[in-house]
């Protein structure tokens, strides 16, 4: 996020969410911002009337308390974006002073931008006219407005092209590098960002240092005492492509479940069967966990120190409070010791005089010294801070920096703010006679991701037990399904039965599904076309076709097996 | 309990909402102040169970608390008390006891004005106003998204946490603060921990992003980390150990039948282990297995042999440690997460 | 001083006109639901059958205030006061009198004080000292015909206002003429005006309480269904005092006839461009909304009503901020009683020095009370201050009726205090009754005889208010439940000495402890019997006797062997088979059976059967 959730909470004045179910998502992200929409007073003195427009293809929670609500068809996000543009460009609501002083790219963009009347935006996304052209009055009229998104944005062929989009939005508006505004991604997992952050991408180091930049490679060779590859690595469903055609031998699963979360599940499980050994560090066996050669026990949150580092780039501490159960141990006890043996065995020579070639860490705290070493937006976060109660987002470049809350004021990271000229593209595959519906994805409030963890969890089990399928009642009426019954929905890639919960909060031609339930999850039927850039699966859209499956009990979800 | 005394106004004041102006003399602990509390608390005493000997909340209560600090005397019971139904709400989460609420409607303002979701209300007039969820509905029909918002309010024990209950009291529970392990938006909350177990999780005034509010997950899914489902040694398939029918048999290691679809016995007639079973073993012989067949691939194959998931689980500095394992040993840039789904 | 409004022949001068020939009946709430409705039809239908229709008017006006002689009839030329009038009397009104000329002496009003029939209308001793100024149009004109009103000088005043006057003007008129708010409290209308108009945030609101809750009391209603422009005149007076745009009146749902009546008039004043925007011309706008309420007694007070109008649970909020500052939406806000509102056209027109030249000088005006219990002439009267409460029991009320002994008189509603025998001669007005330890209130006024048990009494408040409280204050919720608890123990033989000192523990509590005046005030109707009347208190706990006869646990009935004949009347009455005699021998009454239900007192023909 470029901007802190209080501050939206406390300074926009405009709220519009495009591609995130909030309230079910980011519950407490969700609250605040209905604190931020109702109540012209309260208790806490920040309620102040923001208006509130929400984007999304389906009915979701949040919509019932918007001003508006645009319900656009999925994957129309630029369409969408281009058409309010479009109304502010004509309007002359757009910021000049902030689009001349940081901005360039300005006049590419506003000539495709001059293509997306409200008519014609109106004609791709579905979305009335009337409502694009109100929907940008309010944004301009309500200033500072903030964006926020999620997935809804990204998991789509041109998901780089949407963020791309509504960055343009809101620099057009002069919303950004200020206290209210923004573009504000709302990450999902609880510690992505600081996946991100330490490390964990192909491309880059810690602290997104390009491992294709020599003096950044030639900087870690000499703090971890060991030549590094110059080369951008795998992405998860590259590793995979890789697997397959067995060039890669060894996947080592940290805490993921690829067999529920990845698209395309029956590609996943080929792949997994054509890798010679897996290794599966979690807290439970999971689905993944039954193509493992070896299955390591780890600890869960609650028994081990350390960071998580929040969608607002907030570094926050873990505490430990019980001991993991049995042997099982911290994930970086763990690779530790792999470490070391593997060092022992002679699989990788460390030069010893390097200052962190070592593995010997005695506590977390240690680690993060090392990190603020190697890593400038982190240079400044120690845990004596945190520990002494500083609030700290980063980048934090020194240990006297107070942090960032808002990202670009003044200047943006990379100097000018560049406007993207982008078209819509529609998605990899549409509704056709064979799959004529549209299937797009995502979660409900009472369960997470895979939901190794939720359907562990008593009493949320009990609360959403067993798959759903949102249907709209016309399209359940012509596939002769009833609510509660079940359904099997089928994609060029394979099957799931699930029962249908028929609703309006899809239109007709979309259905819902989620991919918490692994011998139903919509993994099964998605896409894995992916985002040329970001690598990024379309989750959001894929045509698939239902019926009735009261008839016959659910006969396995492979197809081809 | 607000009101105090202010020179020259009108009877007492109520502190919450009086605006304090120039020259204002405010009287907190005034004798009229002090015994306007006293009466309502004995008011409240008189349609109260006397029975905070068995209360989740004991010792944490705030009718409690000023009862004590204002020296009221337990009322000998004269007259109609409420005998509401313990626990009536089927919901999992929220533990009812209307005999002890006493209708201070923090929590009809906390679901309104905090989570904004106008689940509490009360209904009736005069002694028999009581709090109500929707129009007298179980809560879940009502809007409730489960956020316990109501329960972290409630200042007695009207509205408690069911997972905790008989679990442990607040005087009994050590408090751990750490931070949400669902999504990003970085909840913290206090661990509840009585030997060894987490009871219960409560909110945190001082949280820096929620204060005291948390969703259904945050606040009700934690149990998951005491599922008799966790992994507690390693498991490693027998064609990569030595000696694995005898160390089995001599109890140093453990067969394990793990729920997936096989299509052979994991023991064969004449006793044989297949290759494909899961053994659990100790950590040295684990370690030792992965160490060996990743030295070995990377002497063949470099490191392009190797790809690595990392976790938006994990912590900082567990995927900082994944980050160089898997650069600087493994000696690839294969390493990715699941930021993208 | 008279304008000309910019649609002179809306006005129907015929309102005004002694001779014009006219049936007026009253189709205020009492006289509807006795059918009046029916009447008003049927003496269309009669004078039909005669082709009289075009010649006389059958008129439906509000109330005459005699509600207990209802339905009233009215006939002109000469004022002949019909009561208790059914359907099928029309047939008679209308061929004897209107065709033959002749009163109908069996509908004219007899008067049980003086034995007399009374024919003429201001000839009843009922209106004798009654000064009708705010209900001077209820019972002349039709309600729902504006022309009628406007021939009453109606929206002169408004008239005045918008082109002659300034806010300030205005604001300054209704202070000098010393009106106090007749919801009760009696605070100056023009101060409160005042503030409303200082807060400069807009935008502001006027709103109009007629939230009547007081048990048996229905001013507000009888102004609201017999004169509803007045009050919308007043409101429109007020918005336009204070800066104000919009209006609501919060009237309760159990008073359909009123709001009917309002629509109808706001609906009228819409289309004469007396009501919307530019009124009359000017660049004043002001519009009103009805808001119905449900009928809860403690919405009448401004800041619950407010909640109430926002759509939350009417429960009182706290003062300061007073509404002037920050009301409804918590914006600035006047709340004022509906006799209020309809009293300023009045004085705007008159004049203030007109209306302080009645009543008092700390009460200037009129006040308006309904007239219950124990009394001869109950109803809607409206008298001037100062006036005594024995002229008003006495004169107005014509006295307690079977001859029993006057007792209290209850003021103020269930918040109110009851007042002696001594306090008879006290003048009405809002600070006698206070000094006095009553309260004027918004105008019940309930007259108890020596058969009154007024533990009873304080008691019938008392759960009033325990039914009334609206939860949020435990002294209040809880305190007057406990009240009602003392008072039921004293009631039925159980009381304790102790009883008597929680009862004042807990009047101190509520008093001090009660965001609003309903808590605050619920103990008084308790606290002032306790006052007056501790003896009977005293009797009821320490002799466990009810010197009122009225205490079912502690009376005993008893047969007087020399007044029974032995009719067997009450013992084939008594349910409980207490009762045992022979024909035409004394009876008796065994005191284990007795359930003490008074059915044999009732039904006895001799007087004897007696409480003891």
């Amino acid at each position: 996020m470029t901007n802190s959730i209080a501050d939206i909470a406390e300074n926009s004045q405009c709220i519009f969410i495009i591609g995130s179910n909030t309230t079910e998502q980011h519950p407490v992200i969700g609250t605040k911002i209905r604190q931020a929409k109702r109540h012209p007073e309260s208790i806490e003195g920040r309620h102040r009337g923001a208006k509130l427009i929400v984007a999304d293809p389906r009915r979701i929670d949040i919509a019932d308390y918007a001003d508006l609500h645009l319900q656009h068809e999925p994957g129309t996000d630029i369409a969408l974006l281009n058409g309010l543009m479009h109304v502010i460009l004509r309007e002359g609501w757009h910021d000049e002073g902030f689009i001349a002083e940081r901005t360039e790219g300005f006049d590419e963009m506003k000539e495709i931008v001059e293509k997306y009347t409200p008519e014609v935006a109106s004609e791709i996304t579905g979305v009335p006219a009337g409502d694009i052209e109100e929907a940008a009055r309010m944004m301009a009229e309500n200033r500072p407005g903030t964006l926020l998104y999620a997935m809804g944005i990204t998991q789509h062929t041109v998901g780089v092209a949407n963020v791309m989009s509504c960055a343009n939005l809101q620099m057009l508006l002069g919303n950004m590098g200020v206290a209210g505004g923004g573009v504000n991604p709302l990450r999902g997992q609880n510690n992505v960002q600081g996946a991100c952050d330490l490390g964990g991408l192909p491309n880059v180091y810690s602290g997104y240092q390009k491992v294709t930049d020599a003096a950044v490679q030639e900087k870690f060779e000499n703090a971890w005492g060991v030549p590094l590859s110059g080369e951008m690595g795998l992405t998860v469903t590259e590793m995979l492509d890789a697997a397959e055609a067995g060039d890669v031998r060894c996947l080592y699963v940290i805490g993921e479940n690829p067999m529920v979360s990845d698209p395309d599940l029956n590609h996943v499980r080929y792949s997994l069967q054509q890798t010679d050994f897996i290794v599966v560090q979690d807290l439970f066996f999971t689905e993944t966990s039954e193509f493992a050669d070896v299955v390591l026990p780890a600890a869960s949150f609650v028994e081990k120190e350390g960071t998580f580092t929040n969608t607002e780039r907030r570094i926050q501490r873990v505490h430990k409070a019980i001991d993991a159960p049995g042997e099982a141990q911290s994930d970086s006890w763990i690779v530790a010791e792999l470490a070391k043996r593997m060092v022992a065995l002679g699989a990788a020579t460390l030069d010893e005089d390097a200052p962190h070639a070592g593995w010997d860490y005695a506590t977390p705290a240690d680690v993060m010294d090392e990190i603020n070493a190697l890593t400038p937006i982190y240079a400044g976060i120690t845990y004596r801070r945190l520990e002494e109660g500083a609030q700290l987002q980063w980048p934090v470049p020194n240990e006297q920096h107070p942090g960032t809350p808002i990202l670009h004021v003044g200047e943006f990271s990379r100097g000018l703010g560049r406007f993207a000229a982008v078209d819509h593209v529609p998605p990899a595959e549409l509704p056709d006679d064979e799959y004529p519906l549209m299937l797009t994805t995502g979660r409900v409030l009472y369960h997470w991701h895979g939901g190794e963890m939720t359907h562990r969890a008593r009493n949320l089990e009990a609360m959403y037990p067993e798959a759903l399928v949102e249907i709209n009642p016309k399209d359940a009426h012509n596939a002769g399904i009833e609510d509660g019954e079940l359904m099997k929905v089928t994609s060029r890639r394979g099957e799931i039965v699930a029962k249908a919960q028929v609703t309006d909060r899809v239109e007709p031609g979309l259905i819902f599904s989620t991919f918490h339930f692994a011998d139903s999850a919509a993994n099964f039927l998605t896409n894995p076309a992916l985002d040329p850039q970001a690598k990024i699966p379309e989750y959001k859209v894929c045509a698939v076709r239902v019926e009735n499956a009261v008839a016959g009990r659910r006969q396995g979800n492979l197809i081809g097996q | 309990m607000c009101v105090v005394s202010v020179e020259k106004a009108r009877g007492l004041q109520t502190a919450c909402t009086t605006p304090v102006a120039e020259g204002m003399i405010v009287e907190t602990e005034s004798e009229a102040a002090c015994e306007t509390r006293q009466f309502v608390l004995e008011m409240l005493l008189t349609d109260h169970p006397n029975d905070c000997m068995t209360c989740e909340v004991n010792g944490d209560c705030k009718l409690q608390d000023l009862v004590y600090d204002y020296g009221v005397e337990w009322p000998e019971p004269n007259g109609r008390r409420h005998v509401y139904p313990i626990d009536p709400d089927p919901n999992p989460f929220v533990f009812i006891d209307l005999n002890k609420c006493i209708l201070c409607s923090r929590c009809v303002r906390a679901c309104e004005e905090i989570q904004n979701r106008d689940v509490w209300s009360f209904a009736f007039r005069g002694f028999e106003t009581k709090l109500v969820a929707g129009t007298d509905q179980p809560m879940l029909d009502a809007r409730c998204e489960s956020c316990g918002q109501c329960v972290a309010y409630c200042p007695v024990g009207a509205l408690y946490d069911k997972m905790s209950v008989g679990l442990g009291r607040p005087n009994q529970v050590e408090k751990v603060r750490t931070t949400c392990s669902y999504c990003g938006v970085g909840c913290n909350f206090d661990l509840n921990v009585r030997n060894g177990e987490i009871v219960r999780v409560t909110s945190a005034e001082d949280a820096p992003v929620n204060g005291m509010a948390l969703c259904v997950k945050g606040r009700y899914g934690y149990d998951y980390v005491h599922h008799r489902d966790r992994l507690t040694r390693p498991l490693v398939r027998a064609k990569w150990l030595p000696d694995v029918e005898e160390r089995v048999t001599e109890g140093e290691w453990t067969l394990v039948e793990v729920a997936e679809k096989r299509a052979e016995p994991t023991v064969s007639g004449n006793g044989a282990i297949a290759g494909d079973a899961f053994i659990e073993t100790d950590w040295g012989t684990a370690l030792d297995v992965v160490a060996g067949k990743f030295a070995k691939e990377k002497q063949a194959q470099g490191g392009d042999a190797f790809s690595v998931f990392a976790s938006a689980k994990c912590t900082n500095e567990e995927n900082y440690l994944f980050s160089k394992f898997t650069r600087q040993v493994l000696g690839t840039n294969s390493i990715d997460h699941c930021a993208r789904l | 001083m008279h304008t000309t409004l910019p649609f002179p022949n809306e006005a129907d001068p015929t309102v005004n006109d002694p001779q014009h020939k006219c049936i007026a009946v009253c189709m205020g709430t009492g006289c509807t639901s006795s059918q009046s409705a029916q009447l008003h039809q049927t003496l269309r239908e009669e004078l039909d059958e005669h082709n009289l229709n075009g010649e006389i008017e059958v008129r439906r006006t509000g109330c005459f205030g005699f509600c207990e002689q209802g339905p009233i009839v009215v006939v002109s030329p000469g004022e002949t006061f019909y009561t208790e009038v059914k359907p099928r009397s029309a047939e008679t009104i209308v061929e004897q009198h209107v065709l033959g000329n002749q009163p109908v002496e069996r509908l004219l009003y007899h008067d049980p004080t003086s034995d007399a029939t009374v024919e003429k209308w201001h000839e009843i001793g009922f209106y004798g000292k009654q000064q009708r100024i705010l209900l001077d149009n209820s019972g002349i004109i039709d309600p729902e015909n504006i022309g009628h009103y406007l021939a009453r000088e109606g929206y002169q005043a408004l008239h005045q206002v918008l082109s002659e006057m300034t806010p300030e003007q205005v604001i300054e008129e209704v202070t000098e003429s010393g009106l106090r708010g007749r919801g009760g409290a009696g605070f100056p209308t023009g101060v409160k005006w005042g503030f409303a108009r200082k807060t400069q945030k807009w935008p502001k609101y006027v709103i109009c309480n007629a939230d009547e809750g007081d048990p048996g009391a229905f001013m507000d209603r009888s102004v609201l269904e017999g004169d509803p422009h007045a009050v919308i005149e007043g409101m429109i007076i007020a918005g336009f005092a204070i800066g104000a745009q919009a209006g609501y009146i919060y009237c309760r749902a159990e008073y359909p006839l009123a709001i009917k009546r309002l629509r109808v008039a706001l609906e009228q004043t819409r289309e004469l461009g007396l009501l919307g925007d530019n009124i009359l011309g000017s660049d004043f706008s002001f519009d009103i909304t009805i808001k119905e309420g449900a009928g809860a007694f403690v919405c009448g007070e401004e800041t619950a009503l407010m909640a109430s109008i926002q759509g939350e649970r009417g429960q009182p909020w706290p003062r300061p901020p007073y509404p002037a500052v920050s009301g409804l939406w918590k914006q600035p806000s006047n709340v004022n009683n509906v006799k209020s509102y309809a009293f300023v056209p009045r004085i705007i027109h008159k004049g203030a020095e007109w209306f302080s030249s009645v009543g008092t000088e700390g009460s200037p005006g009129t006040a308006v009370f309904a007239l219950t219990g124990n009394v001869n002439r109950t109803g809607l009267i409206e008298v001037p201050m100062g006036i005594t409460l024995r002229e008003i029991i006495y004169d107005v009320g014509g006295g307690i009726p079977g001859g029993k002994k006057f007792k209290a008189v209850q003021t103020g509603g269930p918040l109110g205090g009851c007042l002696p025998e001594e306090y008879l001669d006290i003048p009405v007005d809002f600070d006698s009754l206070q000094e006095a330890g009553s309260v004027m209130g918004s105008g019940g006024m309930v007259i108890a005889d020596e058969a009154t048990c007024m533990v009873e009494f304080a008691k019938f408040f008392t759960k009033f208010v325990c039914d009334e409280s609206c939860g949020k204050c435990p002294p209040c919720r809880i305190g007057s439940t406990r009240m009602l608890e003392a008072l039921e123990r004293i009631t039925e033989g159980e009381g304790t000495p102790e009883d008597l000192d929680e009862i004042y523990w807990l009047a101190d509590g509520m008093q001090q402890g009660s965001l609003c005046a309903l808590g605050q005030l619920a103990p008084a109707p308790v606290i002032s019997t306790l006052r007056h009347f501790e003896d009977e208190y005293r009797a009821h706990i320490e002799e466990e006797r009810c010197p009122a006869g009225k205490c079912q646990a502690l009376i005993t009935f008893e047969i007087v062997a020399d007044l029974c004949p032995g009719c067997m009347v009450c013992a084939r009455n008594c349910a409980s088979n207490a009762i045992s005699g022979e024909k035409g021998e004394p009876h008796v009454i065994d005191p284990e059976l007795c359930e003490r239900c008074g059915l044999c007192e009732a039904v006895c023909n001799f007087d004897a059967v007696i409480v003891k």
